[in-house]
This record gives C-alpha cells, structure tokens and sequence, in this order.
C-alpha cells in the first residue's frame, strides 16, 4: 500500500505544469486534492513516472465573479470552500449544495473542482451539478485555452475530454435560472451516492435535469425535461416530470443497488429536486 | 520549477507547535513521516486509502487524511496529531469526554475520531446528534462503539469550559 517511486514536481504556475506535461508525455499525472488519485497511487492501480503537483499554482484557487452574475473558480478551489464561500453560495447555490454533499469533511477539506471533475466518477455531485448549471471548462494546453462544455466534457466511466497535454484549469458557470434543487441517495452522508439528481428550473419550466450514479457518466434526464416545460410550473409539475425521469437512465446493478433501484430513485430524487426548484421560483 | 529524480527532497513543517525538516522520497506519505520518522504514533494507519479516517490529522486547522498526503507537499504547513491535542498534564474535554463515556473499544480509531472531533467543534460548538454524525461518518469504528463516541462528543460540546472537573 505504498505508491511506487515516481519524480515529482510543483510548478509555480498553470502554464508550468502545461510545460512538464509536453516534457514527459503520456507518464505524467496532475496531483489535485489527491482524494482519488493518491488512494489510486497507494494501491498501485496508476504509477506514474512523474507527478506534477499542482498546489503551488495559486492562481488555480480563484473564486471570481464573472460578468452578468455568473463565476469562474479555479480548478483547484477546494470542495469545503466552495460550500462555504459567498459569492458560490449567491450566485451558484446548487454548486455550493453539491459540493457539500462531497465525501467526508476531511475529504472536503482537500479534494478539489478540478481534480473531481477530471476524474469523472459517474457519481460524483460536481460534474452533474456543473452539467446543469451549464458550466464550461477551461481546459490549458500547450497552445492556450480551449473551452468545452460540461455537456461535452465528460465521455464515459471515468472518461473526458482532456487530452493527455492538457490541464483542467478553470471552470466558469453562468448566472443560474432561481429555481433549483439537488438529492441523493447514499448510504451514509459521504459515500459516493447511489443516485443523486441536480436540477435547474426557470419560471417557464425550462429545467435542466441532470442524474448521477444512474450511466456511466452524468446524463440529462430529457423526457423528464419535456414534460416539466409541457405544462404549468404548478403543484403536479414535479410529479409529471420524476415519472419520465428513468427512461434517461442506464444505471449499473451492483451490490450497493440494483439497476433498477437506481432508475426508481432517479425519478423520486427528480420530483423531490423539481419540487425544491419550483418552490425556490416561488419564495 | 524543480523536477526532482526519486532520491529525497528536503520538506520543512510545523508538527504540533515543532519545526521539523527532513528529506524523504517524493512517495512518503504523511502519516508515513509523522509514525515512522517522527516516532508519533498516535496517527494510526488502517486503511491507507482514505476510507477508514484513523490516520485524520489537522493541517493548517483543517482536517485531512494523513494517507493522501504527501509528506513533501506539507513545506511550509502546520501540522497537528493527536499528540499535538493532548495536554502535557492530563487529558483535553474531548479526551476526558471520551474516557468518561467509554467512547472506545480498542482504541484504534480514537486518535481520528478525537481529531475530526476537535474541527467539529471548534466550526460548530453546540452540535446535535445528527450534525456529530455527519461529522464522523467518515470515521469508521470496526469495534461498531458509535453510540458512545457520539454521545462523548455530545458531552464535550456541552460542558466546554471545565476541563478540570472531574466526569
């Protein structure tokens, strides 16, 4: 249970870590908050040659306001602090109702945005919550900046679109409808949730409904979308969407759920969040 | 920027109030530094892939598992055991509390449970029972001992202010 030997490194800046990544291609990993990757180094599941830790790049901690209400948060922002900050907390709740749902407090403490996006874990809270927030990322390589949207980030069981040069630097989310609510199942506050749901809702019933731990990656929940706009954001909205929420799913059975456990919850989380939304419109 | 070859690399930290430097492969944890090259055994190892929260230490005030650090990302850092929670004379509330409600079994745990206690505390000082729960979950008791850790908790919360007395 101790990692492999490996070089390692902490560059000052993003543009640094980029510079090592083109230096030692395809043996290279980026240390983050290390909450996946270190147990994957102690297990000698991944031995890289060359560990760049990223935690000497300041710049990487931003929580920024953006124009028109919206934010830009660096990859390394923790995720204790983004439930915790002000400015997520106005201007992206449902981030900051996600973040809190992230593993343990001293998980929390360490593990970071970046690092939990890049790693791309089906179930985890931030790629579904930023999928419905209609994020995108920032992605620096060694010819600069390219952005992608969440929607198109995330490919598959712990799958994205990052090339192997590329570091995840940033993440900017525009200014979210009102209406919003997030859920999960999980076993005990911390585990990876069995199904979790984020949502988002304006005042015309335009909803991103976005299911976690339900595919192999974080998915739109669009039928349940559709029928949420199909009528009146009134009392039997929720209802109508949560029933179509399962047909979006492709969940795993194992022994923590089966598959079909997992489709059940999706549409109880998705009327339980659509209902949170709706309400929130209201207040 | 350096990039370092796999011999050692010097790291120098605050742990429990003490300057310490050292060098060390890249690959040594800091629960790895602080058992085997410090000699604190208090941090106790189960796991060693942060699931089981024994190792859990302060750093810089906040918790975090000693098993997922590395010891050279600690430069500069301020580190704290559970020796570094221990009076020299006698025991903490939190200690006291623990002893006086039998919140251990055979102990292994304790020295995170006390730990991530001790963040809970100091961020939410009357806590009830589910935010103590929540807390700790990522905490595991093997001996299951989890009433009385709780309610130990409990009881450090409510009576912050005489550590002295007796339980």
């Amino acid at each position: 249970m101790k990692p492999a030997p490996f070089r390692y490194a902490r560059p000052a800046t993003a543009a640094e870590a980029v510079a090592l990544l083109a230096s030692t291609p395809g043996e290279t990993k980026l240390l983050a908050g290390g909450q996946s990757l270190v147990p994957l180094l102690n297990m000698r599941l991944v031995r890289p040659a060359v560990l760049v830790d990223l935690n000497g790049a300041r710049e990487l901690g931003r929580i920024d306001a953006a124009p028109r209400g919206g934010l830009v948060l660096g990859a390394l922002v923790r995720h204790a602090d983004l439930a915790a900050a002000p400015l997520v907390r106005e201007r992206a709740p449902l981030l900051a109702e996600a973040a809190r749902h992230v593993g343990h407090a001293a998980i929390r403490n360490r593990g970071t945005l970046g690092g939990s996006l890049a790693h791309a874990d089906p179930a985890a809270e931030l790629p579904a919550a930023l999928l419905a927030l209609d994020a995108t990322l920032g992605l620096l390589g060694p010819r600069g900046m390219r952005r992608v949207a969440a929607a198109d980030f995330f490919r598959g069981l712990l799958a994205t679109a990052l090339a192997d040069d590329e570091l995840l630097a940033e993440v900017t989310v525009p200014a979210p409808p009102r209406g919003w609510g997030f859920g999960e199942i999980a076993r005990r506050p911390g585990d990876f949730a069995l199904a979790g749901v984020a949502a988002s809702l304006d005042a015309e019933g335009h909803a991103r409904v976005v299911g976690f731990g339900v595919a192999d990656r974080p998915v739109r929940l669009r039928a349940a979308e559709a029928l949420a706009a199909a009528g009146p954001v009134d009392e039997a909205m929720p209802a109508r969407a949560g029933r179509a929420a399962a047909a979006d799913c492709a969940p795993a059975g194992d022994v923590h759920a089966s598959a079909a456990y997992r489709r059940h919850l999706a549409t109880v989380l998705t009327e339980d969040a659509l209902r949170a939304a709706a309400g929130r419109l209201r207040a | 920027m350096i990039l370092t070859p796999a011999e050692r690399l010097r790291v120098r930290l605050t742990v429990n109030g003490e300057p310490v430097e050292r060098e060390l492969e890249a690959r040594r944890s800091l629960a790895d530094l602080l058992r085997e090259d410090l000699g604190l055994t208090g941090t106790h190892v189960g796991c060693e892939h942060g699931v089981c929260g024994a190792c859990t230490v302060l750093v810089d005030g906040r918790s975090a598992r000693s098993c997922l650090l590395l010891a050279v990302q600690m430069e500069g850092a301020s580190v704290t055991t559970i020796e570094g929670l221990t009076p020299a004379d006698g025991l903490s509330p939190l200690q006291e509390a623990f002893r006086a409600c039998h919140a251990m079994q055979c102990g292994f745990c304790t020295p995170g449970m006390i730990v991530a206690s001790t963040e809970l505390l100091a961020a939410t000082p009357e806590p009830d029972e589910a935010v103590i729960r929540e807390a700790l979950a990522g905490n595991l008791c093997m001996c299951t001992g989890y009433v009385n850790i709780v309610r130990a908790v409990a009881r450090a919360a409510a009576r912050p202010a005489d550590p002295g007395s007796p339980a």
